[in-house]
């Protein structure tokens, strides 16, 4: 055994003994007498598997593995060499094929976890503009999904306003509370910017709480209209008629339009001058404003480009649900959409889709241990900054430097 | 008049309060520039370990101040026990990395350790026994009860004991040096490593402290019960200036004081929105804080 390897198992050993430390008084210790038993089964599981782990991480860095390893590398750069040599824009295609083809082929319950991530993908999108081009963290920007959701809720119920026509006004709308709560904090920097915002998603929240008469506070608004749409009828003659959009497969194509709207958009401002401006902006703020970027402009427009997506996912969302309520922009959202982005790349709009398959749609899969999803995702979160802090499918620089024109 | 001062003592109560969590994220943050958002969790985790030792201590027939300071003093030394575990796992591997990686690893630790709460002990809230502490007494037509007198005088003594320990220690001295400068206070042989794992220990017992203040106060605790105290707590210390020791206790019992007076005097539905509102106008007009030295420019 070589000095690293006893390293590490002498690590696993220290780790274990306080993991029980920390396991068993939150188990052990009842009114009735100190119980071993519970506690140590717990333990014993997760030993388990940090030895087998530990283990294989030890035969891995020995070679003993590389039976394995050599050929999945060497299939791994295989494939990165086709994927590169077929363009982009096939892969676009099939992606896009494959997404509309979806809905025809599968049941319910897959059309409402793929219609979910794609309401996620909007706000990553979003998100990403914010965090991945701005270098801004925001931790409040759920606020925004909040905002549009209830301003189609409102609309619809009082006004009975359509949904296409609330669609931009819930986008102007979040713009406008993007740039409220950009106004004043985008002088901070850093953690204070990303501690304000919390404090401003949390405030949205409480009002849309606590505002009775206007939001019916916690039990939420009822009676929300789906889309509806004219469509030619031939019933009698060419008519048009007005179909409300309530099956899934509709709705399934609503929200898939609204995604390729806004990672057109999220691209095309990637690469504008808009988009290298933010970019500048994130890499070296001072530097940039000394090149004349207007750097408070800039941070407010991408304050608000970020808001208004969320807010259309915001409106999509109360008309998918036909019901909102408060209960469903909590903090916890916005960490959500916040690690979408982290673990899939900031700045990638692969990445970003990747983050949300990977945070709705897995633990779908994993419904029978529906308890320790948080924990898990909690863990997982950690465990990434640690080992892969660039995320699943990291950034492309954009654009072309100077020095690689040649 | 008796209102207003029977407000101010109430508020005067949850500042207290406040300001034991306040501490936490100021030490932490004045020496690793983190915001330590698992440090709510580990309030949330003082305020169960209290509930469970107060129990076992009672069933097992130890008289009610045993309970208490034995509860106490077991709870604090669990957190600082949780909180080295935390900062070696999830802060000690990112030491070199950047600002917004540390930041999420926090995120998610504190998700974890939430969950971690809510699977081990349920989703019910937790009765803390009142009893214990039940009763009150008349002061020129001001009622005081036991329990806010007990609250005010262990955070007092928590108080005075940490700064004590920051300011007139070796250990303490060490602490202010390697908040000032890590490379240098290692030339003198401080070593960094252990002072941080120290900080968020010390950080993580008085958090845990007010955890069972917080279910006395309130007498219940609740597994996702850290985050708005946190956020509160948060406040207090960027109101106080971040890293600066005695600004977070003035600047808990401010936050403390304001929100009771708050929820008394103009509405208790929006109690929570003021603490957020202070913490918006002070960064935005004072950022560095009623006592501020400790001016952050740097980016995530």
């Amino acid at each position: 055994m070589t000095r690293g390897s006893s390293k590490a198992w002498i690590a696993l050993g220290v780790g274990l003994v306080w993991f029980y430390l920390i396991l068993w008084p939150l188990m052990g210790i009842t009114p009735e007498g100190l119980q071993f038993i519970p506690s140590l089964v717990v333990w014993l599981k997760v030993a388990a598997a940090a030895f087998v782990l530990v283990s294989l991480n030890q035969l891995r860095t020995a070679g003993a593995l590389a039976f394995i390893g050599k050929p999945t590398t060497a299939a791994w750069t295989e494939i990165r060499k086709i994927y590169k040599k077929v363009p982009v824009r096939v892969w676009i295609s099939v992606v896009f094929f494959l997404a509309l083809v979806f809905p025809l082929t599968t049941g319910r319950y897959e059309k409402d976890v793929v219609i979910n991530v794609m309401i996620y993908v909007c706000l990553g999108l979003g998100l990403n503009i914010v965090i991945g081009l701005a270098g801004l963290l925001d931790l409040g920007y759920i606020a925004f999904y909040g905002v549009g959701a209830y301003t189609y809720a409102l609309l619809s119920v009082h006004f009975q306003l359509s949904f296409w026509l609330c669609l931009p006004v819930a986008a102007v709308f979040a713009a406008v509370s993007g740039c409220i709560i950009g106004y004043p904090t985008l002088r901070m920097r850093g953690d204070y910017l990303a501690i304000v915002t919390l404090g401003f998603g949390e405030i949205v929240r409480l009002i849309l709480n606590n505002w009775m008469s206007l939001t019916n506070g916690p039990n939420g608004i009822l009676g929300i209209q789906p889309p509806g749409l004219y469509w030619p009828g031939f019933s009698s003659g060419l008519t048009l008629e007005y179909i409300w959009l309530k099956k899934l497969n509709y709705l399934y194509y609503v929200i898939l339009a609204l995604v390729v709207f806004t990672i057109i958009a999220v691209h095309r401002l990637n690469y504008s001058r808009i988009g290298r401006a933010w970019e500048a902006i994130r890499e070296d703020e001072t530097a940039a404003e000394l090149m004349g970027v207007n750097t408070f402009t800039l941070k407010l427009l991408a304050y608000a480009m970020g808001a208004v997506f969320g807010g259309l996912a915001g409106a999509f969302f109360a008309a998918r649900m036909r019901f909102v309520s408060p209960e469903s922009f909590t903090f916890l959202e916005s960490a959500m959409v916040l690690s979408m982005v982290i673990l899939g790349g900031m700045g990638s709009i692969p990445g970003v889709i990747l983050g949300a398959l990977a945070l709705i749609a897995l633990p779908e899969a994993f419904r029978g241990f529906e308890l320790y999803r948080m924990l898990a995702f909690g863990g997982a979160m950690v465990l990434m900054m640690i080992f892969r802090p660039s995320g699943f499918w990291p950034a492309k620089r954009m654009g072309q430097r100077s020095e690689e024109r040649g | 008049m008796d209102y207003f001062l029977q407000q101010l003592i109430n508020g005067l109560t949850l500042g207290g309060i406040y300001a034991l969590i306040a501490l936490g994220y100021t030490m932490v943050y004045g020496i690793i520039q983190l915001i330590n958002f698992a440090h709510g969790e580990f309030f949330a985790a003082g305020g169960y370990m209290g509930v469970i030792l107060l129990s076992y201590l009672a069933a097992s027939g130890a008289g009610p101040y045993v309970c208490l300071a034995g509860a106490l003093i077991l709870t604090m030394g669990y957190c600082a026990v949780l909180a080295m575990a935390v900062e070696k796992v999830a802060y000690k591997p990112l030491r070199h990395s950047s600002r917004l990686s540390v930041l999420i690893s926090a995120l998610g630790m504190s998700i974890f350790l939430q969950n971690g709460l809510m699977l081990t002990q349920g989703v019910y809230d937790k009765a803390y026994p009142t009893q214990m502490t039940q009763g009150s007494f008349q002061v020129a037509g001001l009622y005081i009860s036991y329990m806010q007198v007990i609250i005010v005088a262990v955070t007092g003594i928590l108080l005075v004991a940490l700064n004590a320990l920051v300011f007139k220690t070796r250990i303490g001295k060490a602490m202010r040096a390697s908040a000032q400068d890590k490379i240098m206070s290692g030339l003198v042989g401080i070593d960094s490593d252990r002072i941080i794992s120290l900080t968020f220990a010390i950080g993580a017992g008085l958090a845990a402290a007010a955890g069972i203040m917080v279910g006395f106060y309130y007498g219940s605790v609740h597994y996702g019960m850290g985050f708005v105290p946190g956020i509160k707590a948060f406040a207090a210390a960027v109101l106080g200036g971040i890293g600066n020791v005695t600004g977070a206790m003035i600047g808990g019992a401010l936050i403390g004081i304001i929100e009771v007076f708050a929820a008394g005097y103009l509405s208790s539905e929006y109690k929570d929105v003021f603490a957020f509102v202070i913490l918006i106008a002070v960064l935005y007009f004072r950022p560095t804080g009623i006592m501020g030295e400790n001016v952050d420019d740097t980016r995530v």
